[in-house]
């Protein structure tokens, strides 16, 4: 497997970035904030509103590094994508497979599977590390109906059935969610997921890693080939990176969830990093912005064992991993789409 | 024997990819998983003018071409000799704007030393296959030049090296044609190979994803 590089994020609000040599060069007005070897990173993600060059652009184009621009939010804005790689051939098949509600419903049970997989064993886990704390019977009546809803899940050929199965899950999941939050309670709960816009605090925190995993997901799709916006679950919308969110499914959890609650349960943040505005939407200030980003890179770093490929992998390559099994599938050389089941 | 058309020439070097691996040459070549896509770094060349005065070196008796563009019609390739040194000699061919008769030779420039087996050899028949069409000549000797011995080694070519040649590029055709990533045996070169991250040779022993999927579920 590739090695993981770094990811640069720029966080200064009037950043510009430019291309000198080999280097990606961050400027504020006329002041040099610092140089980076392109050699050395995978993705850049800019939160600056200022831009960047096209000589850049191109450079990192060029090198397979991604560069994405967000709002200072987080809230996803462009990436430059150059000329396209990987082949016709292999992205061909996966629109025939899009366009096939039987063949599209075969590799999005799988994801689903993995989802529902992942997200018992999150409560698993928190029934064995946190017995004193958390209702476990409560916990455990969650955990024995994703196990039931996941065999049911591995037969269905209807992708309408799939996803009337995948919201039951995601309910009963989010039900005992705020169980998970075991600090920090009074400003930090969940009471079911608010997205446009956040209205509290943990939907904000979600939101943002949300973000994060997406654009990890759709720089590893367009990495090893596929078209990110055409999925099999989610189904064609201009503009929505479909396949992109249906392999995020089964790493929202793992991924993303996992992050968020570490960062309450650890008070690493806290709820003064948080300002609602007149229209409810909670918005996080840099400093929190720049704690989660932190966390996030340590937990790309960390190594894990691949479930399907028994190698020894970093967080940050598990959406890349993905990517690259379904395009061996879509390819013909596996018999189906090995979803990342982690536990 | 039907002649290939241009656009579906395949890539001389690629032989030496096919040779080490099909299902590596079939990762370059037909999914085009490369740095940068090899078919259009060499395009440049396949599409030279073809009449345009080479490049040419006198040394004595010998006149030396560096950078040659080749193809073969027949074979369906296209690609480019390092080095071709046509040699005067009474039983050689005419060349366009020289005197006297002259025999080409390639020469493959090789990094390291002479490998024990064909994978080199393979890719100066296929030049000289090339040259054969190209100069309406019969070759039946090429040189391997060795960086790291600091010399060339004679390679005699038979008709049945020749033929096998052919028959490398008929079946790399085959793929080509049917968009074909073969499967491989995976082994000890697959350390060394530099797709080793896109192919995942060891998926292709893995247990079937459909029982990974059971038996986990069955946990």
């Amino acid at each position: 497997m590739r090695k993981l590089l770094n990811t640069l994020f720029v966080t200064t609000q009037d950043a510009y970035l430019s291309l000198d040599g080999e280097n990606i060069v961050v400027k504020n007005e006329e002041e040099t904030l610092g140089r980076y070897p392109l050699h050395n990173l995978e993705a850049v993600c800019t939160f600056g509103y200022a831009g960047a060059s096209p000589a850049l652009m191109g450079a990192c184009a060029a090198r397979n590094i991604s560069l994405t621009f967000l709002t200072r939010n987080g809230r996803f804005l462009a990436r430059v994508i150059g000329e396209d790689r990987g082949n016709v051939v292999l992205r061909k098949e996966q629109y025939r497979i899009s366009d096939n509600e039987r063949r599209s419903a075969l590799v999005a049970r799988n994801i689903i599977v993995g989802k529902l997989y992942n997200s018992k064993w999150i409560l698993e886990r928190a029934t064995r590390d946190y017995p004193l704390r958390i209702d476990v019977d409560r916990m455990k009546r969650v955990t024995a109906s994703l196990s039931e809803t996941m065999k049911l899940v591995r037969n269905v050929e209807d992708l309408g059935i799939l996803r009337g199965l995948e919201g039951t899950a995601a309910v009963q999941y989010n039900s005992v969610f705020d169980d998970l939050i075991l600090q920090q309670k009074e400003h930090f709960s969940f009471r079911g997921r608010s997205k446009r816009p956040p209205l509290d605090n943990v939907n904000a925190l979600l939101s943002f890693a949300y973000t994060l995993l997406a654009n990890d997901m759709k720089a590893a799709l367009e990495a090893v080939g596929l078209d990110a916006y055409v999925g099999f679950l989610h189904r064609d919308r201009p503009g929505r990176a479909s396949l992109a969110l249906d392999l995020m499914e089964e790493l929202r959890g793992v991924y993303a969830d996992r992050l968020v609650l570490s960062l309450i349960n650890k008070r690493i943040i806290n709820s003064k990093g948080f300002h609602k505005k007149e229209n409810g939407a909670v918005i996080m200030d840099e400093d929190t912005r720049k704690q989660v980003l932190k966390a996030w890179q340590e937990r790309k770093q960390e190594k894990i064992i691949h479930p399907y490929l028994h190698e020894k992998i970093s967080w940050g390559l598990v959406p890349y991993a993905q990517a690259l099994l379904l395009a061996r599938f879509i390819r013909g050389d596996l018999d189906e789409y090995p979803p990342f089941l982690w536990k | 024997m039907m002649d290939y058309n241009e656009e579906d020439f395949l890539l001389l070097s690629g032989i030496q990819h096919f040779n080490f691996c099909r299902r590596q040459w079939a990762l370059i070549h037909i999914e085009q998983q490369w740095e940068e896509n090899v078919r259009t770094l060499e395009g440049a060349y396949v599409h030279r003018v073809a009449d345009q005065p080479l490049l040419r070196e006198k040394r004595g008796e010998k006149l030396i071409v560096r950078a040659l563009p080749v193809h073969s019609k027949q074979l369906g390739v296209a690609g480019i000799c390092d080095v071709v040194e046509f040699v005067r000699d009474p039983e050689g061919i005419s060349l366009a704007g020289e005197e006297g008769l002259y025999l080409p030779f390639p020469v493959e420039y090789k990094r390291g030393k002479p490998k024990k087996d064909d994978s080199d050899r393979s890719q100066l028949i296929a030049q000289m296959l090339c040259l054969e069409e190209m100069l309406v000549c019969e070759l039946s000797v090429g040189y391997l030049y060795y960086d790291e011995i600091k010399q060339r080694v004679e390679v005699p070519v038979t008709p049945s090296d020749k033929e096998q040649v052919r028959k490398i590029f008929r079946e790399m055709h085959h793929y080509f044609q049917k968009n074909h990533t073969p499967k491989a045996k995976a082994g000890p070169h697959c350390q060394s190979c530099s797709l080793n991250q896109v192919c995942l040779p060891e998926m292709m022993n893995r247990k079937k994803v459909s029982s990974f999927i059971e038996s986990r579920l069955n946990e």
